[in-house]
């Protein structure tokens, strides 16, 4: 600083001007900017509103439906399940959504990794490979579990089967393209270390890519079983097993004790998994790499 | 080590070399263990997801059949050989699928604005007391983990069928998810504008605004781009309960075996979501460059 105590506030106040004069471009009010900002937002917000009075809403009908939200939570309270038959099935019904989420993360993965070195650009440099099976994880990526669950259940029929197989196509176009990102992001070194000692490709990839790439996919991997536990639990809407079904049909027949009964089942169920995998998580990765 | 004697350096190699085989014979039983444990439960869920291998091989015929089979048209032609055949329906679908890019774009809009309300008090930065920041983040936690398809089913029971439950479910789950993202954002920030604020007398309110707000800004919005591609994903499934949007067209093709029309509507779905990805994907690098230039 090169103001001191003693010198007089006329100095202040000069270094002051000087540096508003130096700064002036910072100081002066953006008028351009703050414009294009205001519009878009005013832009956004007409959106909102004009979206909202296409789709119906209004008032009247904001306000009826929130009575009887009022009412149904009401109803929901205290949560119970009313017989002990009751209870078995649901925690039945849940181990089916748990199961479906394993199974459908792992053969996703099972038949994503294989697949996903063909759509790494490092590893087959063949374009035309390479642009169609990104395509393709891209395309089956696109469409949802669910509609993929209403596929399968066409195929193999109603139950907890369809949605295992519904998860694990989904899932495939999904960890396809996230498994072909991590290899082409692996560093080459390693690599080029396995080839300069005689390794052939195979070993490259054995000895240079893979140890690289587990931690990562483990970790995606966990990502993935939270993420599905939370789709199977829905994918009983469709009839492809699992809890969503009886929870469906509890709220069609408004029975609404038993409804916040299978959604406490399912919020702790959720947030037990979450638990165990960010625990697992940090046990495979270790803290975080710098 | 004793300072007396240098090791010999054989010894030396040899010592590393015997630690780093046992390292290794270590991580190798951890690694096998974790496999038969893996597998144990593989085996456990594909027995209670009942599983059955031998259905799967019976059908695998009949699933790449189904494939072949919504894309030929009822006359038995090829749908790409008749486009206007094929997308007889195009008007239509064309509605349904504006309607569910509205419904994605209302809920994502209105769940970020609450996000965004509700953020600063889930805050240590901000927050008004212990017990507020706890209620929100437990409310947002709520509100993320029960599926915006169960939402959407409750909200069908009390507003009727249409869009209008659909809307509300994709903004609640939007609040529950980017609610915990913008506060871990505005956990991050530097304090020191904030404290600046603070120092020259500012309000709580001044200090977001003047002091968090330019910092987090271009963070929200790219959280928020990415959760438009998300909800755009959702909204279209919405239609399966009846909350409105293309599946509930998509849902009727499919159970009545409308097969040529189930191949336009997902093809019309995978282009929509693909511009929509790569379009958010643009805005969202031009804001970050925006953000490295300041």
């Amino acid at each position: 600083m090169s103001i001191t105590m003693g010198e007089p506030r006329s100095a202040m106040l000069s270094l002051d001007a000087d540096g508003l004069r130096r700064h002036a471009a910072l100081l002066r009010p953006d008028t351009a900017g703050r414009l294009v900002t205001s519009l878009s937002a005013a832009a956004m917000i007409a959106g909102l509103i004009g979206s909202l009075a296409y789709l119906g809403f209004s008032f009247t009908a904001i306000f009826v439906g929130l009575q009887r939200i009022g009412g149904i939570v009401a109803w929901m309270l205290p949560p119970d399940p009313q017989t002990w038959d009751n209870t078995r099935f649901y925690f039945h019904a849940l181990g089916e959504t748990l199961g479906i989420a394993f199974m459908g993360t792992l053969g996703a993965a099972l038949f994503a990794f294989p697949l996903s070195f063909l759509a790494a650009r490092n590893i087959v440099p063949n374009l035309i490979v390479h642009i169609l099976t990104r395509r393709m994880f891209d395309t089956i990526r696109g469409v949802d579990a669910l509609i993929w669950a209403l596929i399968w259940i066409n195929v193999v029929g109603l139950g907890p089967f369809a949605g295992v197989l519904a998860l694990v196509t989904s899932d495939f176009g999904a960890l396809g393209k996230l498994f072909s990102e991590a290899i082409e992001t692996a560093d080459a070194k390693p690599v080029e270390g396995v080839t300069s000692c005689g390794g052939g490709t195979f070993a490259g990839v054995r000895f240079g890519v893979i140890p690289q790439l587990l931690p990562v996919v483990l970790g995606q991997l966990l990502y993935f079983f939270e993420s599905n536990v939370r789709s199977a639990a829905v994918l009983g809407i469709v009839g492809a097993g699992g809890i969503g079904l009886p929870l469906s049909e509890m709220i069609r027949t408004d029975e609404w004790q038993q409804v916040s009964f299978i959604i406490i089942m399912m919020l702790v169920t959720v947030s037990v998994i979450d638990l165990i995998s960010s625990r697992l998580r940090l046990s495979i990765i270790g803290p975080a790499p710098v | 080590m004793s300072a007396s004697a240098p090791p010999n350096r054989l010894t030396t190699a040899i010592g590393t070399l015997v630690s780093y085989d046992s390292d290794l014979r270590e991580k190798r039983r951890k690694t096998i263990f974790g496999c038969i444990i893996v597998a144990i439960l593989f085996v456990l869920s594909g027995w209670i997801a009942e599983a059955q291998p031998d259905v799967l091989i019976d059908k695998a015929g009949a699933f790449f059949n189904y494939i072949g089979d919504i894309l030929h048209l009822d006359s038995g032609d090829l749908v790409f050989e008749a486009p206007g055949e094929w997308f007889w329906g195009l008007r239509r679908w064309l509605l349904s699928l504006g309607e569910t890019l509205l419904m994605a774009y209302a809920g994502t809009f209105l769940g970020t604005f609450a996000a965004f309300a509700l953020c600063f008090f889930a805050t240590d930065n901000f927050c008004v007391s212990r017990l507020g920041k706890f209620c929100t983040l437990r409310f947002l936690e709520f509100a993320r983990t029960v599926p915006d398809l169960v939402f959407a089913l409750i909200f069908v029971i009390a507003f009727g069928l249409g869009p209008i439950p659909g809307v509300l479910a994709i903004a609640i789950h939007t609040m529950g998810a980017l609610g915990k993202l913008f506060a871990e954002v505005v956990e991050n920030i530097d304090p020191k504008p904030v404290e600046g604020i603070a120092a020259a007398g500012g309000s709580r309110l001044a200090q977001i605004r003047y002091g968090a707000l330019p910092q987090v800004l271009s963070n929200f919005v790219s959280y928020a781009l990415l959760r438009f591609e998300v909800n755009v994903r959702s909204a279209a499934v919405l239609g399966f309960v009846g909350a409105g949007g293309i599946g509930f067209t998509l849902l009727i093709a499919i159970r009545k075996f409308y097969n040529s029309d189930v191949s336009a509507i997902l093809l019309m779905i995978i282009v929509t979501v693909m511009l929509i990805d790569y379009g958010t994907e643009k805005v969202r690098h031009r804001l970050i460059g925006r953000e490295k230039h300041a």
